[in-house]
């Protein structure tokens, strides 16, 4: 194939920076932000860099919040929970859907996919109530329960594209064989699903890590369950923001998940790529 | 015929008989779950949206309900909003998300670092992505401002969320810098699906880079760019948390859109069963959109089918 002139690649890096811009913009702004010290942020005209700025909010976080570390916790361990919950229903319905021909098929899988048409913010008062008299409210049940239900439907959606593509054969010859039915969806696909199944956990993981807020305000009122979203505005006092450590506790809160996902980005759009998305 | 034929027969004869038993058994445990978590709540917002339940108790009124929100005269207006919101918030997802797909589809030096920049804002807590952008937009300390005053654009501070056509549009920017990050992951992922042999068939041939674009790869992902569509809308439809943080559905009304009505009004006010009735609205405007969508989907995915 042609290779690009010099030009052209200088375009290319060009739009690039551009879009990168754009999307790390925030983050820079939030970062600068946990730099100035607090009397000198509402400093007027805008300075863009000032002699004074230090890393001192990154100190004081934790005697101002001192369950930031907490919080922190609870964001991945509620994601991590609501994941699994996740795939343990995820699973079995999609490689349901994805080999059996059955009536009423098409019917309960257009169901499943209606799902995604509620979002929580529309079903926020039958489910507290339902959570309530589950005797779920304030426990950090309240949160991964609707966390998960609400990102069943396209888990079930990514991972049937997979399991489609993965050859039949091997579970007729299983079957022959004499395997029992779990056991060949254990042994025989599951494995050959690793691709597939590492896409949906990663798509839930951020679905759940990145959506905590709704729910964790309005089902839990216990400070020791909060996720990081919820928790953040307690910088956020009667009289003022203390906007410095707010900044600069987002930042470290959301540092672990991204480098997690340093690891993980490859092998998303790798198992995306293999079959996991289609029209 | 042998023995061992007739037991693999029957085995056979077995499998085929329970399987859609065996099949129904697997969704089930999912099926239950949404249907306690997501089902139930649903019926209960209809019953809701019959009553005038609040802090005091219900008591069921008919129809009153409906008939105060179709007589409310800002409803038609929130309705538009709401639909004017997720065109434009959808479309220019849709657009930046393959123009960035595109940009870190292309072999270049420092590739694999820009597909993990492009990341952040999809992987972040909505929240806290939000409260940068909430300082971005400060009029008076927000980089946004800042730069604009120092450009000479602005000459003075401006409060983007102040003002409503502005803090409209700053918070369609948001939700677009929210959506598209995963838009451009699932693109990527599309492109880099079509085969080669397209592409160097038609580069034999004499095609241009544009004309392969247009040709191949358009072709080629629409399937992903239109289902992607679709779910962009009704999460985009439904998007809360980055009206609520930046706006509050402010300043007077002008970032209001269905689901943050409904939010106030069941929430904020305290007024269940009037909130349930405009919670069925959101639900019924998008059905009907989305039924409609597939349709056209149909249609055109016949259309675009590539053998």
């Amino acid at each position: 194939m042609e290779r690009f002139t010099f030009v052209q690649k200088f375009f290319l890096y060009l739009g690039i920076a551009v879009f990168l811009t754009f999307i790390l913009l925030p983050f820079f702004e939030m970062f600068m932000t946990s730099l100035r010290p607090l009397e000198h942020l509402f400093r007027s005209p805008y300075q863009f860099w000032s002699d004074d700025m230090s890393f001192q909010a990154y100190f004081d976080i934790w005697d101002t919040v001192p369950l930031l570390g907490r919080y922190i916790f609870n964001s991945v361990f509620l994601a991590s929970v609501t994941t699994f919950l996740c795939m343990m229903f995820v699973i079995p319905a999609a490689y349901s859907f994805a080999r059996f021909k059955f009536k009423g098929k098409t019917i309960s899988l257009s169901l499943f996919l209606g799902v995604n048409m509620f979002a929580g913010a529309v079903l926020l008062i039958p489910l507290y109530k339902l959570l309530r008299s589950m005797g779920l409210l304030n426990t950090y049940a309240a949160m991964f329960v609707p966390g998960a239900a609400f990102l069943v439907p396209t888990g079930i959606w990514l991972l049937k594209a997979y399991l489609e593509k993965i050859p039949i054969e091997l579970e007729e010859s299983a079957w022959i064989d004499g395997a029992s039915r779990m056991y060949i969806l254990r042994r025989v696909v599951l494995p050959l699903a690793v691709p597939g199944l590492i896409v949906v956990g990663v798509y839930s993981f951020i679905g759940a890590y990145a959506q905590q807020f709704l729910f964790a305000i309005t089902f839990n009122q216990k400070r020791e369950y909060m996720p990081l979203p919820a928790g953040i505005f307690e910088f956020v006092g009667y009289q003022s923001v203390i906007w410095n450590q707010l900044m600069a506790a987002s930042i470290v809160g959301i540092i672990p998940v991204l480098i997690i996902f340093l690891f993980l980005q490859k092998y998303l759009v790798e198992g995306l790529t293999k079959g996991a998305v289609k029209g | 015929m042998s023995s061992k034929n007739l037991a693999y027969n029957s085995l056979w004869q077995r499998l085929v008989r329970s399987h859609a038993f065996y099949a129904w058994l697997l969704i089930a445990p999912a099926a239950l779950f949404l249907f306690t978590i997501v089902g139930w709540p649903l019926i209960e917002t209809v019953r809701l949206s019959f009553t005038n339940a609040g802090l005091g108790g219900e008591e069921y009124i008919g129809f009153y309900n409906y008939e105060k929100l179709f007589s409310n005269r800002k409803y038609p207006g929130i309705v538009g909003r709401t639909f004017y919101w997720m065109f434009l918030s959808v479309s220019l997802k849709m657009i930046l998300g393959t123009i960035g797909a595109l940009l870190i589809n292309v072999k270049l030096r420092g590739q694999a670092s820009f597909r993990v920049l492009v990341m952040p804002p999809w992987v972040v807590p909505m929240a806290i992505g939000c409260i940068g952008w909430l300082w971005v937009y400060n009029g008076h300390f927000g980089i946004l401002a800042g730069v604009l005053m120092h450009l000479g654009i602005l000459d003075g501070p401006f409060g983007f969320l102040a003002y409503k056509t502005s803090a409209f549009y700053s918070a369609v920017v948001t939700d677009v810098w929210v959506g598209t990050p995963m838009v451009t992951v699932f693109f990527l992922a599309a492109m880099q699906g079509v085969s080669q042999d397209l592409y160097e068939a038609a580069y034999v041939d004499g095609a241009s880079r544009w004309y392969r674009f247009r040709r191949i790869t358009i072709p080629q992902i629409m399937p992903v760019i239109l289902s992607m569509a679709l779910l962009s809308a009704i999460w985009t439809f439904n998007s809360f948390e980055v009206i609520w943080i930046l706006t509050e559905g402010g300043p007077r009304g002008a970032t209001t859109t269905m689901i943050i009505d409904t939010y106030k009004m069941a929430i904020a006010n305290y007024k269940f069963g009037y909130g349930a009735t405009r919670a069925l609205m959101v639900v019924i405007f998008l059905a009907v959109f989305s039924l409609l969508y597939l349709v056209l989907l149909n249609k055109v995915n016949d259309r675009f089918k590539v053998k």
